[in-house]
């Protein structure tokens, strides 16, 4: 039996194409990825992402045992701000990657994906448990959440219409505890579609009620329901990570672009040992963005070949709906890196062009 | 959903059109709208001989990779040179501007084996 958002029943009044995502009953379109990828683009998006894990942690140790947790700096974080990170195993890779909202010193709450959340929560188990942090408690909350994507140049305005929080006092990356739609809501300025807008955190029984008011709200202004399919083109594009294709055990933070977020001066975190051995001794493999350079569409799992050799292997691949040419990220040997470097991708039978290409391939707007 | 009555159908979902010894072979309308956003095809080139049953070319939509399986053995005598650039003909005209090659049967008796209108609706339906 697959697991269901409050929203599901609007999906399928909406028409929505229905797939297993993760265990999910989730909409990957409705009235076609690419229309639904240019209206984030152009106007505005909206996205049931409740399928998306929330795990607070609360209390005095709370503080210290994040920053043994993630790989970022959870010391730079302000009340209302947001941070992406990851958490890693201690051998580098990958546990997954989550954003991470400061309430209070003592009170945390992250945001993890969906088919990871149990993971996650075992995990943070128990690193609580043999970390010796007094005074923590964890809770999944990922039930007690619905989430809303509203994502696109005219997502200020149409946010605007129904709450009286001032927007334009929510930097990128911050969040504010307010209402929308009479809805008590976590309002962050967050996304992972590259074109600016907001994450909505709730209650899931006013679910259908703020879903109806947003989309009735940004109506004017083009707003249209988006689906997965939409929301992972859009992400490529902007060279965004996902997990289970750019990050996961066997990838590390590091190899996957992440060396930004992965603060190797803090003294100690989860998988710092082994990130900084690996950091010394040469980053083996590289996440790379490319562009076809000839007609194809790269896919997950393509090979990725340099003068006939083998180097890699495409992580993510797609028609770029902005850019009406075949994108793709790939994990290559370190040499074959550099922008501009010439690749093939094996589709098929054919070795087809490719170029290491400047990231993310659209600009951004956020 | 169309299922024009002048043509034949596979179980692939691929239509069939004979005239004059000559097949024009597309995909259908109920292939289209379940792939979604076509946006590369690729086809064989003029002087290929295919074989009822195998892969002739392939259909890509944003999401899903199709191979496209041959209805009628024989020999590529065109192929549908808007389709490279054009490739969202198959979405809003899968059984006009969206066709896809043409095949001049060797075995003409293959196209009587293939679903009439009426035979392939009801085939989708239990789908």
């Amino acid at each position: 039996m697959l697991k269901q958002t409050p929203l599901n029943a609007a999906h399928k009044r909406l028409g929505a194409r229905m797939v297993d995502f993760g265990g999910w009953e989730m909409p990957v379109q409705y009235r076609g990825v690419i229309e639904e990828h240019l209206a984030v683009r152009n106007a505005a998006g909206l996205f049931d992402v409740s399928h998306m894990g929330e795990i607070e942690v609360k209390g005095e140790g709370a503080f210290a045992f994040i920053q043994e947790l993630t790989v970022n700096d959870a010391a730079k974080l302000v009340n209302g701000q947001v941070q992406y990170s990851a958490m890693c195993y201690p051998h580098g890779g990958v546990v997954d990657d989550v954003t991470l909202y400061r309430f209070d010193q003592n009170h945390f709450l992250f945001c993890v994906n969906a088919a990871n959340i149990d993971k996650d929560f075992a995990w943070m188990e128990e690193v609580l448990e043999e970390g010796g942090f007094a005074g923590v408690t964890l809770r999944n909350r990922s039930n007690e959440f619905a989430q809303l994507a509203l994502q696109g140049p005219a997502a200020d305005a149409i946010l605007a219409r129904l709450t009286a929080t001032d927007l334009g006092k929510i930097a990128y990356y911050h969040f504010y505890e307010g209402l929308v739609g009479g809805v008590p809501a976590i309002i962050s300025r967050t996304g992972y579609t590259g074109a600016g807008g907001f994450e909505l955190y709730f209650a899931p029984e006013a679910a259908e009620k703020l879903w109806d008011a947003l989309l009735a709200a940004g109506e004017a202004d083009g707003l249209v329901p988006v689906g997965l399919g939409a929301r992972d083109t859009l992400r490529l594009e902007m060279k965004y990570a996902l997990y289970g294709h750019e990050l996961s055990p066997e990838i590390t933070p590091l190899e996957a672009g992440l060396g930004w977020i992965t603060k190797l001066d803090k003294p100690s975190f989860i998988g710092r040992e082994a990130l900084v051995k690996m950091k010394q001794q040469g980053i083996p493999r590289r996440l790379v963005g490319f562009v076809m350079t000839e007609p194809g569409v790269p896919r997950a799992d393509y090979p990725v070949l340099a003068g006939g050799r083998e180097v890699g292997v495409v992580t993510s691949g797609t028609m770029s709906p902005s850019l009406r040419v075949g994108i793709g990220l790939a994990l290559v040997e370190s040499g074959q890196a550099a922008v501009g470097t010439d690749l093939q991708i094996g589709i098929r039978s054919r070795q087809v062009g490719a170029r290491v290409a400047h990231t993310p391939f659209v600009k951004q707007n956020s | 959903m169309e299922f024009p009555e002048d043509l034949k159908y596979t179980e692939e979902h691929e239509w069939v059109l004979l005239e004059d010894g000559i097949v024009t072979v597309g995909i259908t309308d109920f292939a289209q709208d379940s792939l979604g956003d076509v946006v590369f095809v690729e086809l064989p080139e003029v002087g290929t001989m295919v074989e009822e049953g195998k892969a002739f070319g392939v259909v890509e939509s944003v999401k899903a990779v199709s191979d496209v399986y041959a209805p009628v053995s024989g020999e590529v005598v065109e192929v549908n040179e808007d389709l490279p650039d054009t490739p969202e003909l198959i979405n809003t005209s899968p059984y006009e501007d969206g066709w896809m090659i043409k095949i001049r049967l060797t075995e003409p008796g293959q196209v009587d084996d293939l679903m009439d209108a009426e035979q392939y609706q009801a085939f989708v339906e239990k789908e």
